[in-house]
C-alpha cells in the first residue's frame, strides 16, 4: 500500500505534500475555512450549511483527490474513508443544546441537528466523490498514528478497500486541524504516478507527516 | 406586502445560510424548491421554523407546506392571513 498525497489543514496554512498550497491569516475558523473554499473556484453552495467539521473534511478532501482521478481509477465501492478525530461532533452539540436550552426559546435548528454526528462529514465527502466504500470514524484523544495504520490496513488485507482517503479531522472553535492520507494499492498507485512520487503506507512515514504537518497544532480533543 | 416578502428573502437567505445569494437574487413569484433557489428538505424544516419563531406560525398540517413555500410570495400571503387571525 502507497501513500499516493497527503494534505495537512494547520491554519493559516493548507499543505500538499508538504507544499504551502493556501494560506490566509484569518481572524477566525470559519473565514478561514470559507476563504479556503473561495480559493478553491468550485461551485458547491451545499458547504455553506455545513458546520465546520463538515467544511474542513470536504477541504481537506477536495485538495487530497483533486485531479487524482480517484472516480475514474476506482468504483465507488473500492473506495473507502477512515477518519479520526478528538471532539467528535461537539462543537455542533454545544450549538443544538443551546437551541433548547430554554423553554421560552425553544427552537431547535433542524439544519444544526443533522450535523450531531460526527459521521457526517464522510457523508458529505462521499457525496461529493462519488465514494460508497467502507467508513468509519475514530474517535481519540489525539492522532493516533498506530489505529490509524491498523484499521486502514486491515481493509486493505481484507480485500474490501484498493484506495481510502484516512487521517486525521478535528474542529472545535478555533482548533481546526486535519491531515489526510490518499493510500492506494501499489498496483493500482503504479499506473498513475512515478515511484519517487509515493512513499510506503507505514508506521514511520505516517508518523513523520504528522509530526511535521501538525507540529504547532493544538490537538487536545475535548470527547 | 412588498415589505414583507423583502424581510423574508433576507430572513430565507440568513437561516438557510445562502451565501451567495443576495435578496434581489431571488424572484418573489419564483420556486423555492426544485429549480429555483435548490432547496432540500432540511431547508423546508428550516423553513417551518422560521415561520414558528419569527411570526408566531405554528404549521399544524406537513402537506399544507408544498402550498405556503412554492414561493416568497405564497409564504407573505399565509404570513398576512394568518396573523390577523
Amino acid at each position: 500500500m502507497q501513500i499516493t498525497r497527503y494534505c495537512s489543514v494547520n491554519p493559516p496554512e493548507i499543505r500538499l505534500n508538504g507544499t504551502v498550497v493556501f494560506q490566509d491569516q484569518a481572524e477566525n475558523s470559519s473565514s478561514f475555512l470559507k476563504s479556503a473554499y473561495r480559493n478553491f473556484h468550485i461551485q458547491y453552495p451545499k458547504f455553506f450549511k455545513m458546520d465546520n467539521l463538515s467544511k474542513l473534511a470536504f477541504l481537506a478532501a477536495e485538495y487530497l483527490l483533486n485531479d487524482m482521478g480517484i472516480s475514474e481509477r476506482y468504483a465507488p465501492e473500492e473506495t473507502g474513508i477512515v477518519f479520526q478525530n478528538g471532539s467528535s461532533s461537539l462543537e455542533t452539540d454545544e450549538k443544538h443544546q443551546e437551541s433548547i436550552a430554554g423553554r421560552q426559546n425553544y427552537f431547535p435548528s433542524p439544519s444544526v441537528f443533522v450535523y450531531t454526528l460526527p459521521n457526517i462529514m464522510v457523508g458529505e465527502v462521499s457525496i461529493r466523490h462519488k465514494i460508497k466504500g467502507e467508513n468509519a470514524v475514530l474517535i481519540s484523544p489525539g492522532p493516533d498514528v498506530g489505529q490509524l495504520f491498523d484499521y486502514t490496513g486491515e481493509l486493505f488485507l481484507q480485500k474490501r478497500l484498493k484506495c481510502c482517503i484516512t487521517g486525521w479531522v478535528e474542529a472545535y472553535h478555533q482548533n481546526l486541524t486535519a491531515c489526510l492520507f490518499l493510500v492506494e494499492k501499489k498496483e493500482m498507485a503504479k499506473s498513475f504516478l512515478q515511484p519517487g512520487e509515493m512513499f510506503i503506507f507505514g508506521l514511520s512515514n505516517l508518523e513523520r507527516i504528522f509530526n511535521e504537518a501538525l507540529q504547532h497544532a493544538r490537538i487536545d480533543g475535548k470527547a | 406586502m412588498q415589505e414583507l416578502t423583502e424581510k423574508l428573502k433576507k430572513e430565507i437567505i440568513e437561516v438557510l445560510n445562502l451565501e451567495d445569494v443576495n435578496p434581489e437574487d431571488i424572484d418573489t413569484d419564483a420556486a423555492l424548491f426544485g429549480e429555483g433557489l435548490g432547496l432540500d428538505s432540511i431547508d423546508a424544516l428550516e423553513l417551518i421554523v422560521l415561520l414558528e419563531k419569527n411570526y408566531g406560525i405554528k404549521i399544524e398540517d406537513p402537506k399544507e407546506g408544498r402550498k405556503i413555500f412554492a414561493s416568497v410570495r405564497t409564504m407573505a400571503e399565509y404570513i398576512l392571513e394568518h396573523q390577523k387571525k
